[in-house]
């Protein structure tokens, strides 16, 4: 009984603040302090907002497109590294890894610096929607790597031999042996680059210019001035957005273990 | 011909990861004279130690009383989630709840919504007329002001990285072989002995990665001191923003991340020993 009581109250210190969130975003008054009555006026103006309509399409075309690039270039970084010899190999993996563990705030400035002095090198342009872009696609890229290298690993090598013995060209292959294999590994690793593209702050702070703001720094720059209703309604539908794509994600992994299950049962029979 | 294959990757890397962080080191290292020609100097960092008054004592000298206490809060938050997600991970991972996967869920999803919302939203709670302190009102009990306080940072620490504790140490305590706890038993060892002889010792390293894991971004964060800890609120996070934000120091601004990272090195070099220490059996 005490466990459940203590169990209780943890989970209650962590939604609280959400379902705090949640509720005010249906106060009519703009003061926290009383309950002005029930609205969705915040829910208009949040929608009539340019500003955090132009945040939110910057925040989803960056995940798409650094999520896409980052499992492109990850993907075949993989297999590049694993076609090394052990001592490259491990050194490609070290600073493969260095993003992961640097603070984010030391990648943000690292990268700052990098595309200013390419900027005054090239004369022209600034920092911006492309320099934002590129900086999620270079932070996403090591995770891709991580989560596709373990698939890679249990790959049989003679699978693809076999394949261009049986005539097909490299590319045929790869496409019809290889790349089927390591799809879940692919796939995760998409999924990552998405979600922390999504979630990312700091590094977007340091990257961008030009007032080109994704919903973190819109946020950021929100809440600085304090509390106000439309990021209530805001953080109310990102967080129902986040429930229905955990529920569909676990459902479909439950739908996959029962196929595999399913799999195995005829296969011992 | 194969290990052509990565060599395009070899180089992203050089240019987006090394050269980045070699630049980092550059400017640390380097000031410029009158006539813009730049010079190598180990100036930037002196400042980083300097006293401002004559005489002034070394733990009291402006940017390194900022580090002490982004270390000090980082180090008192780390400590409450250990307290407050030890239990919970030991609970759960014990007999009596059949739906185990399903409690972690429910501790993970707030950490798939935005952090900054997270943040954010113990700004409702705790502010002059907040939540918290109409609660308080209402129940007699005088109003609490710890907004743009350390109580606020270190609440909103442990608030943003609790699931990081919990789930390293729920994950080693499941891995834990039930047949160790059901021999120590037999021998006669009662509740308390077991865990802090068979159970504990074998939860260290999910301790070791949970107290890493809240740690690292509780030493480096600048978002959670600059929402909840107010304006002029500093931190080793809040510097380096400033100073490449705000006052555009690139040197001054590169040799304070430079420290950052050789303050994480040093961090986790403790800890892994930690880690690696042998369980002592007396």
């Amino acid at each position: 009984m005490l466990k459940k009581i203590y169990l209780g109250l943890m989970l209650f210190f962590m939604y609280a603040p959400i379902i705090v969130l949640m509720i005010f975003s249906f106060n009519a008054s703009k003061s926290r302090a009383r309950w002005g009555g029930f609205t969705l006026d915040w829910y208009a103006e949040l929608f009539q907002d340019p500003g955090i309509m132009k945040a939110l399409s910057n925040t989803l075309l960056i995940a798409v497109f650094s999520a896409l690039a980052a499992t492109v270039i990850g993907t075949l970084a993989a297999i590049g590294i694993e076609l090394l010899g052990s001592r490259l190999k491990s050194a490609v993996m070290s600073v493969t890894n260095l993003p992961v563990m640097n603070p984010d705030i030391v990648t943000g400035v690292s990268l700052m610096i990098l595309f200013i002095f390419f900027i005054r090198l090239a004369g022209g342009g600034g920092l911006g929607f492309g320099t934002l872009l590129l900086s999620h696609i270079i932070f996403n890229v090591p995770y891709v790597i991580l989560s596709v290298i373990p698939k890679l690993r249990r790959l049989d090598g003679n699978l693809y031999e076999a394949a261009q013995d049986l005539g097909a060209p490299p590319m045929k292959a790869f496409l019809k042996v290889v790349l089927p294999e390591i799809m879940p590994g692919v796939v995760t690793g998409m999924m990552l680059a998405f979600t922390l593209s999504v979630d990312d702050f700091v590094i977007s702070f340091f990257t961008t210019g030009s007032g080109v703001s994704n919903l973190s720094i819109l946020i950021f720059s929100m809440a600085r001035r304090g509390v106000n209703p439309k990021i209530n309604a805001l953080s109310t539908l990102i967080f129902l957005v986040v429930l229905v794509l955990l529920y569909l994600i676990n459902r479909r992994d439950t739908r996959n273990q029962k196929k595999q299950n399913a799999g195995e049962s005829i296969l011992e029979i | 011909m194969k290990k052509l294959f990565a060599y395009p990757y070899v180089v992203w890397i050089s240019i987006f990861i090394v050269v980045p962080l070699l630049l980092v080191l550059y400017y640390s290292l380097t000031a410029v004279d009158a006539d813009g020609a730049a010079y190598f100097t180990l100036d930037n960092y002196r400042r980083f130690f300097e006293a401002s008054t004559p005489g002034q004592p070394f733990l009291e000298r402006i940017y390194v009383s900022v580090m002490l206490r982004s270390i000090w809060l980082a180090l008192i938050s780390t400590a409450i989630c250990f307290v407050l997600g030890y239990p919970a991970a030991y609970i759960m991972a014990g007999k009596g709840f059949s739906d185990k996967s399903f409690l972690l869920f429910l501790f993970l999803v707030p950490m798939w919504m935005n952090f900054l919302l997270r943040t954010y939203a113990w700004l409702t709670i705790l502010e002059q007329n907040g939540v918290l302190n109409n609660l308080l009102g209402f129940l007699g009990i005088p109003k609490l002001d710890i907004l743009y306080t350390d109580a606020a940072v270190v609440l909103g620490m442990v608030y943003n990285f609790l699931p990081f504790m919990i789930l390293p140490i729920y994950t080693s305590l499941r891995k834990t072989d039930r047949s160790l706890i059901e021999a120590a038993q037999d021998l006669g060892a009662d509740g308390i002995k077991v865990f802090s002889r068979v159970v504990f010792p074998l939860s260290i390293p999910g301790v070791v990665s949970g107290v890493t894991m809240v740690f690292m971004p509780g030493v480096t964060t600048f978002i959670i001191s600059n929402l909840l800890g107010g304006g002029q609120y500093i931190l080793i996070g809040n510097l380096i923003e400033q100073q490449f934000l705000k006052v555009g120091d690139w040197r001054f601004g590169s040799a304070i991340s430079v420290i950052l990272i050789i303050l994480i090195l040093i961090s986790m070099g403790i800890f892994a020993r930690v880690d690696k220490e042998p369980v002592t059996t007396a």
